[in-house]
C-alpha cells in the first residue's frame, strides 16, 4: 500500500485517504455543453509519468491537498510550494 | 519396520515424548518434533500421495515446506503440507486424491490417462459445444485434486496485527539472523521472520560446528532484542515496504496476518534446491540432497538402503558422508561437474529399484539423491519492482537493482563460507538500521508538529558492504531423457517442448497454457527448470527467454487470516440500553444498531396514527454549520433556494452529485443568523461531510463556513401522532411556544426539553403525522426518552421502531435515497420537479439535471396492487404486459395497517408513469399481477392535513 505524504499528518497509508484524481477545472454550469461537462466529469489524461492529483486526508486532518505521482514507478512527492523551486521532499 | 536411526547429534525430535497418530487409518507412532512426513517415513512407508493428473505414486522429494508430493488431509483440514507441519498427538492423517486407496489407485491405470492429459488437453477438448459445459464441469470436478473441505468445520479464530518495525528480515538463516542482530544492536526495532519452525537455515542440518555457531547467533539475537517469528512467512511486499506476514504459530489464532510497514526490508530467504529433470525423476526414492540431509540429521530417518548420488556441489558431496554415516550404502557417485549424469530412474511398483547412468551402466539402488543446483527465491525482489538477472556461470538469478529500502543477504546475494555469510549479514543489518534512521527522520520531518525535529537529516548511507562471492556451478536442468518439471501439476519436459512447438513460446504464455509453476509450490522448484527447458526448445539462453514474475503470496495464506478480525466499529444511540431492556429486536443499519421493532410494528403504526409514538432517530446524520457563508454553501449543495431561509425555519432539500444523480436529502434548519443544523440520511452522513469539505476547500476556499459533525453528539427523537403536541407541552420549558400559530410546520425552535437546555426541536413529519423532531445533547438523550414515556402514559404513548417508521413513510410516499433511487437516478426521477431551481445560478449537478429534464427519465411513482393482499417483494420487476420487456421495478413495498392494503413505490419509465396506468408486476415465484399507478406519491393523507395540524 502506498504511503501518501499528507502535508499535515506526514506519510500515512493510502487507505487513510480518499483519492480525488487529477484536478480539473469546473466549467461554468450555465454555459457549458454536454461534451465539455462530461469531459470534466469523466475524462482524464491518464498519462505516463509525473501527474498532479488531488488527495483528501479523510481519516486524518481532512485537508484536501495536491500531490505529484509518477504513474510508472508509484513515486509520490509534494508539489513545489510557493517560493520553493526544488519541490517538496519525497 | 522402522527406519528411525540411532540418536543423531543435531536431531530435532524429542524421543522422550512419543506421539501416536493414524495414517490412512493405520495406527503409527512418532515423536514430538517430527513432521507428519518424517513420522510416516519412520514407520516404514514411503508413498505419501498420488500425483494430480496421472495419479502416479509420489514420495518425499525435498522434505520441506515446498515438497510438492506431501499434501495430506489432517482430520477436516485439507492440503496440509506434511513435510512442514509438526506432528500432533491423535492426528488422523490420510492421503488425498486417491481412490480407492493410496496403494491401489484406479486412475493410475494411468499411462492410459497420461496420453490424453498433455498440456492444453482441457482447453482443446472441453470447449465445444458450449451447452455441454455443465456436463464437462461435473466430470472434471471429479478429477480435481486436493483434499476434502468439510463444510461443518467450525470457524477458527483468526487475527490481524499492525506493526511498524524499522527493519524486517525475511529469512532466519545465518545471514538473516546476523542482519537482525546487527540492526537491533544499532537501535532499530527488528522483526526476524523465519519460514521454518526454528531459526538456522542450513546450519540446522549442517556440521557440529554449524550447530555451535547457530547456538551463538541465537543467544546474540535474544540479547539484542530481536522479535523472532518462526513458522511465519513474509508472503507479500507491496509499495513502500508494506509487508504481509503470515504467522502460523500464533498461540491463539489459527493464523495471524501481520501488516508491517517496515522502513527497510532485508531479503534473506536462502536458496531452494532444484530438482533435476530425467526419466523417472518423480519415483519415490528420488530426492534432493537437502531432503536426505534433513531427514537424516534433523529427524534421524534412514531414507533408503542403497544410494546413487548425482552431485554437482558441496551439498551433494556432504550428503555422501551423511548417507554413509547413516548406514546407507552409497553404491555409485556420479560427479555432474565432470559431465556425467543419470538418464533414468527405473521403478518397481512404487519405488526406485535401479538407476541408468549416462555411461549406460545400470546400478541397483532404492535411493537416488540429486544435488544439481540452486534456485534463488527472488519473489520479494520481484514484488519490490526488481527484475532479477540470470548469471549462467552460477546457474541462478541475482538481484538487479532493488530499491534502496530493500537489501539482500545470504544465499540470494551470493555464496560464501558460514563466516562470510554471517559477516555479510552483519554489515547488511548495520546498513539497514542506518537507512531506517534516515527514513524515520524523513517521516518526522514531513509531519506537522509543535516541536521541531532534532537536527538536520542524517547523510543517506551508501552501500559499502563487501559483496559475497559467486561460486561457479554447472548449468544442470535436464538429462538426455524426459521427466517431470512441475511435480504438483504433473507437467513433464515433453509438455514444455510440445507447448513451445505449438507456439506458446513466451515464458508467460507457456506458464499459463501448461500451468507449469502454478501449483502449490508456486514455482519455487519449477520456475527455473521451466525457463531453462523453454530456452532449450527455442535454442536460446535463459537470459534471452527471461523469467516469469513472482507475485504474492510467497507462501499460501489462509483466507481466514486475510479476513481476520473485523475492525468495523458499531455505533449505538444513547437510548440503546433502554431499547435492549424493553424487548426491541435489533437490526444493523450501516454501522448502527437500531431497534427494528418492539414486537408488533403494525400495532406501533396504528398507535402512532391514533395516539402518539416516539422513535429513536439518532443515526440521522447531523452537521452543525456556522459562518457568514452557510447560505451560499447550502445553495451550492441543494437543488432548491436557501438565501432567504428565515431564522427559525427549516427546509427540505435534495443534493445531487455533479452527474445529476441524487446524492442525499434531508432537512436543514436555520438556528441563528450564522448558525444552521443540517440533517442527512443515516448512511449519507459521512459522505455529505466529505462533499461539503470538498466544496469548501477546493472550489470555494473564500467561503467562511465551519462544519462540525454532531451526529453522535445529539440524540434525536421523533415524537409523532395526533397527540404529540400535547405530549410535548408537558416537557418543554417556557422558552418554546408550541401554539400552532407560533410554531408552525417546517419551523425550528431551540430551548429546554425535560429540563435539558440547548435542545433543538423542529416540526417536520416523515411519518405524515403532526410531529416534532427533537435533538438533545446525547448525555441527556436517555433521560428525555424516559420522560417522554412517563409524561405520555395517559396519552397512550408507545415507542416505535425502524420498521414502523418505514411503513409510515411509505404510506406517505416519501422516497429513500439509495432505496427508491439508485446510482443512475438523477434528480428529476424523484418527482420533486418544483425543487429543481434552474433559475438559480449554480448548484452541484445543475447542467445534468437541466438536460435530464429535457428528455425522458424514469419516474418514482406510488403503486398499489389490484389485489390489496399481495405485497410484491422489493426489486420485483415491472414488465410490459404480455412481454418480457422490463419497464420498471418495485423499490419499496409494505402492507399498510392504516389503509389495510399493500402499498408500494416503484421506478417506471415515463411511458408507464401516468396516474391510473395499469402495470404488470412479476412476483418472485414468476406469477404476474396487476397494479395501478397512483395520482400522488402519498398513499395516505395526500393533502398533508394531519402533519400541518
Amino acid at each position: 500500500m502506498l504511503l501518501v505524504p499528507c502535508p499535515h499528518c506526514g506519510p500515512r497509508n493510502a487507505s487513510d485517504m480518499s483519492y480525488g484524481g487529477e484536478p480539473h477545472s469546473r466549467p461554468d454550469p450555465n454555459t457549458t455543453s454536454p461534451e465539455e461537462w462530461r469531459t470534466y466529469l469523466y475524462l482524464r489524461d491518464n498519462k505516463s509519468g509525473w501527474i498532479t492529483e488531488n488527495w483528501y486526508c479523510s481519516s486524518g486532518c481532512r485537508k484536501h491537498f495536491k500531490l505529484e505521482r509518477h504513474t510508472l514507478t508509484g513515486e509520490l512527492r509534494n508539489p513545489p510550494l510557493p517560493g520553493n523551486k526544488t519541490g517538496g521532499h519525497k | 519396520m522402522t527406519t528411525r536411526l540411532p540418536v543423531q547429534p543435531n536431531e530435532v525430535i524429542d524421543r522422550s515424548k512419543p506421539l501416536t497418530f493414524t495414517w490412512n487409518g493405520k495406527k503409527m507412532r512418532g515423536f514430538e518434533g517430527d513432521t507428519i512426513v518424517s513420522a510416516i517415513l519412520a514407520n516404514g512407508e514411503h508413498v505419501i500421495s498420488r500425483s494430480m493428473k496421472y495419479h502416479r505414486p509420489r514420495g518425499v522429494l525435498t522434505a520441506d515446506f515446498w515438497d510438492p508430493n506431501t499434501s495430506v488431509q489432517v482430520g477436516d483440514e485439507p492440503n496440509v503440507r506434511a513435510a512442514h507441519r509438526h506432528l500432533v498427538s491423535g492426528m488422523a492423517v490420510s492421503a488425498q486424491n486417491v481412490w480407492p486407496s493410496l496403494k491401489y489407485d484406479a486412475k493410475a491405470a494411468s499411462g492410459l490417462v497420461g496420453r490424453f492429459l498433455t498440456a492444453g488437453f482441457y482447453y482443446k477438448t472441453f470447449m465445444k459445444p458450449a451447452k455441454m459445459w455443465p456436463t464437462y464441469e461435473r466430470v472434471l470436478a471429479r478429477f480435481a485434486p486436493g483434499g476434502k473441505v468439510d463444510l461443518d468445520t467450525p470457524h477458527g479464530y483468526h487475527d490481524k496485527r499492525y506493526a511498524h518495525p524499522d527493519v524486517v528480515v525475511a529469512g532466519g538463516g545465518p545471514a538473516g539472523i546476523a542482519a537482525a542482530i546487527e540492526a537491533a544492536r544499532a537501535g532499530a526495532s527488528v522483526i526476524l521472520v523465519e519460514h521454518e519452525h526454528a531459526l538456522g537455515g542450513h546450519l540446522r542440518w549442517g556440521s557440529n560446528d554449524d550447530g555451535d555457531a547457530l547456538a551463538g547467533l541465537l543467544a546474540e539475537a535474544e540479547s539484542a532484542g530481536v522479535e523472532i517469528l518462526t513458522d511465519s512467512t513474509v508472503t507479500g511486499r507491496y509499495e513502500d515496504n508494506w509487508l504481509a506476514i503470515a504467522q502460523r504459530n500464533h498461540p491463539v489464532a489459527v493464523e495471524r496476518l501481520i501488516k508491517a510497514r517496515a522502513k527497510v526490508l532485508v531479503v534473506a530467504p536462502g536458496l531452494i534446491e532444484r530438482p533435476y529433470v530425467f526419466a523417472g525423476n518423480d519415483l519415490p526414492g528420488v530426492m534432493t540432497s537437502g531432503a536426505v540431509r534433513r531427514l537424516i540429521t534433523m529427524y534421524a530417518i534412514k531414507p533408503g538402503t542403497r544410494a546413487v548420488v548425482l552431485t554437482a556441489n558441496e551439498s551433494g558431496d556432504t550428503a555422501i558422508d551423511e548417507l554413509e554415516g547413516a548406514g546407507i550404502e552409497v553404491v555409485k557417485v556420479i560427479d555432474a561437474r565432470t559431465g556425467a549424469s543419470v538418464t533414468k530412474a527405473i521403478g518397481s511398483k512404487s519405488r526406485v529399484k535401479a538407476v541408468t547412468c549416462s555411461d549406460d551402466s545400470i546400478v541397483d539402488a532404492d535411493l537416488l539423491v540429486t544435488a544439481t543446483g540452486w534456485t534463488a527465491p527472488t519473489s520479494l525482489l520481484n514484488m519490490s519492482g526488481d527484475r532479477p538477472v540470470y548469471d549462467p556461470s552460477v546457474a541462478r538469478f541475482f538481484a538487479d537493482s532493488p530499491p534502496d529500502n530493500v537489501l539482500t543477504t545470504g544465499g540470494i546475494a551470493g555464496d560464501g563460507t558460514r563466516h562470510e555469510l554471517i559477516a555479510h549479514g552483519r554489515s547488511t543489518g548495520a546498513l539497514a538500521a542506518s537507512r531506517a534512521v534516515v527514513a524515520r527522520h524523513r517521516i518526522q520531518a514531513a509531519t506537522a508538529r509543535a516541536v521541531a525535529v532534532d537536527g538536520s537529516e542524517p547523510t543517506y548511507p551508501d552501500d559499502t558492504r563487501t559483496p559475497l562471492g559467486r561460486d561457479p556451478h554447472p548449468e544442470l536442468f535436464r538429462s538426455t531423457s524426459h521427466g517431470m518439471v512441475d511435480f504438483s501439476e504433473d507437467i513433464s519436459s515433453k509438455d514444455i517442448f510440445g507447448a513451445a512447438a505449438e507456439g506458446f513460446d513466451s515464458v508467460e504464455l507457456l506458464k499459463r497454457f501448461t500451468t507449469a509453476t502454478m501449483g502449490p509450490s508456486q514455482g519455487k522448484l519449477e520456475t527455473v527448470n521451466t525457463v531453462a527447458l523453454l530456452a532449450e526448445a527455442r535454442g536460446e539462453t535463459i537470459s534471452e527467454v527471461g523469467t516469469t514474475v513472482w507475485r504474492p503470496p510467497y507462501a499460501p495464506i489462509a483466507l481466514g487470516a486475510l479476513a481476520g478480525r473485523v475492525f468495523e466499529p458499531v455505533r449505538l444511540s444513547s437510548i440503546q440500553p433502554w431499547h435492549e431492556a424493553n424487548g426491541s429486536t435489533p437490526i444493523l443499519a450501516g454501522q448502527w444498531v437500531r431497534p427494528e421493532h418492539y414486537g408488533d410494528p403494525q400495532q406501533e403504526v396504528r398507535n402512532t396514527r391514533a395516539n402518539v409514538g416516539i422513535t429513536d432517530v439518532t443515526p440521522l446524520g447531523k452537521l452543525d454549520l456556522q459562518g457568514p457563508d452557510v447560505a451560499k454553501l447550502l445553495s451550492q449543495l441543494y437543488t432548491n433556494k436557501w438565501m432567504q431561509l428565515a431564522v427559525g425555519s427549516v427546509r427540505y432539500g435534495i443534493m445531487c452529485a455533479e452527474d445529476g444523480v441524487v446524492l442525499d436529502d434531508g432537512v436543514t434548519g436555520r438556528l441563528g443568523d450564522d448558525h444552521y443544523l443540517m440533517t442527512t440520511t443515516s448512511s449519507g452522513a459521512g459522505g455529505v461531510w466529505n462533499w461539503i469539505e470538498n466544496w469548501l476547500q477546493t472550489e470555494h476556499p473564500e467561503w467562511q463556513v465551519h462544519v462540525t459533525p454532531v451526529t453522535t453528539g445529539l440524540t434525536s427523537i421523533n415524537v409523532a401522532g395526533p397527540r404529540s403536541r400535547e405530549l410535548m407541552s408537558r416537557l418543554v420549558g417556557d422558552d418554546i411556544d408550541l401554539d400552532p400559530d407560533a410554531f408552525r410546520y417546517m419551523q425550528v425552535r431551540t430551548g429546554t426539553i425535560a429540563g435539558v437546555k440547548d435542545c433543538v426541536v423542529w416540526r417536520i413529519g416523515f411519518t405524515g403525522e403532526l410531529s416534532f423532531e427533537i435533538h438533545v445533547p446525547s448525555g441527556h438523550g436517555l433521560h428525555v426518552w424516559k420522560t417522554l414515556l412517563e409524561q405520555g402514559e395517559s396519552l397512550g404513548v408507545a415507542p416505535f421502531g425502524l420498521e414502523a417508521q418505514r411503513i409510515m413513510r411509505l404510506e406517505k410516499g416519501h422516497f429513500i435515497v439509495g432505496q427508491d433511487t439508485d446510482g443512475l437516478s438523477k434528480a428529476p426521477t424523484t418527482g420533486m420537479i418544483g425543487l429543481l431551481k434552474l433559475d438559480k445560478d449554480d448548484w452541484a449537478g445543475k447542467p445534468e439535471v437541466t438536460w435530464a429534464l429535457e428528455g425522458d427519465y424514469p419516474r418514482i411513482v406510488a403503486i398499489q396492487p389490484t389485489d390489496p393482499s399481495i405485497v410484491p417483494e422489493e426489486a420485483c420487476q415491472i414488465l410490459r404486459d404480455g412481454t418480457k420487456e422490463i419497464v420498471g421495478r418495485i423499490t419499496s413495498s409494505r402492507f399498510s395497517p392504516t389503509l389495510d392494503r399493500a402499498v408500494c413505490l416503484g421506478q417506471v419509465t415515463a411511458e408507464f408513469a401516468d396516474p391510473g396506468t395499469t402495470l404488470t408486476v412479476q412476483l418472485v415465484n414468476g406469477e404476474r399481477i396487476t397494479a395501478r399507478v397512483m395520482e400522488h406519491h402519498a398513499h395516505f393523507d395526500p393533502e398533508g392535513e394531519r402533519l400541518r395540524g
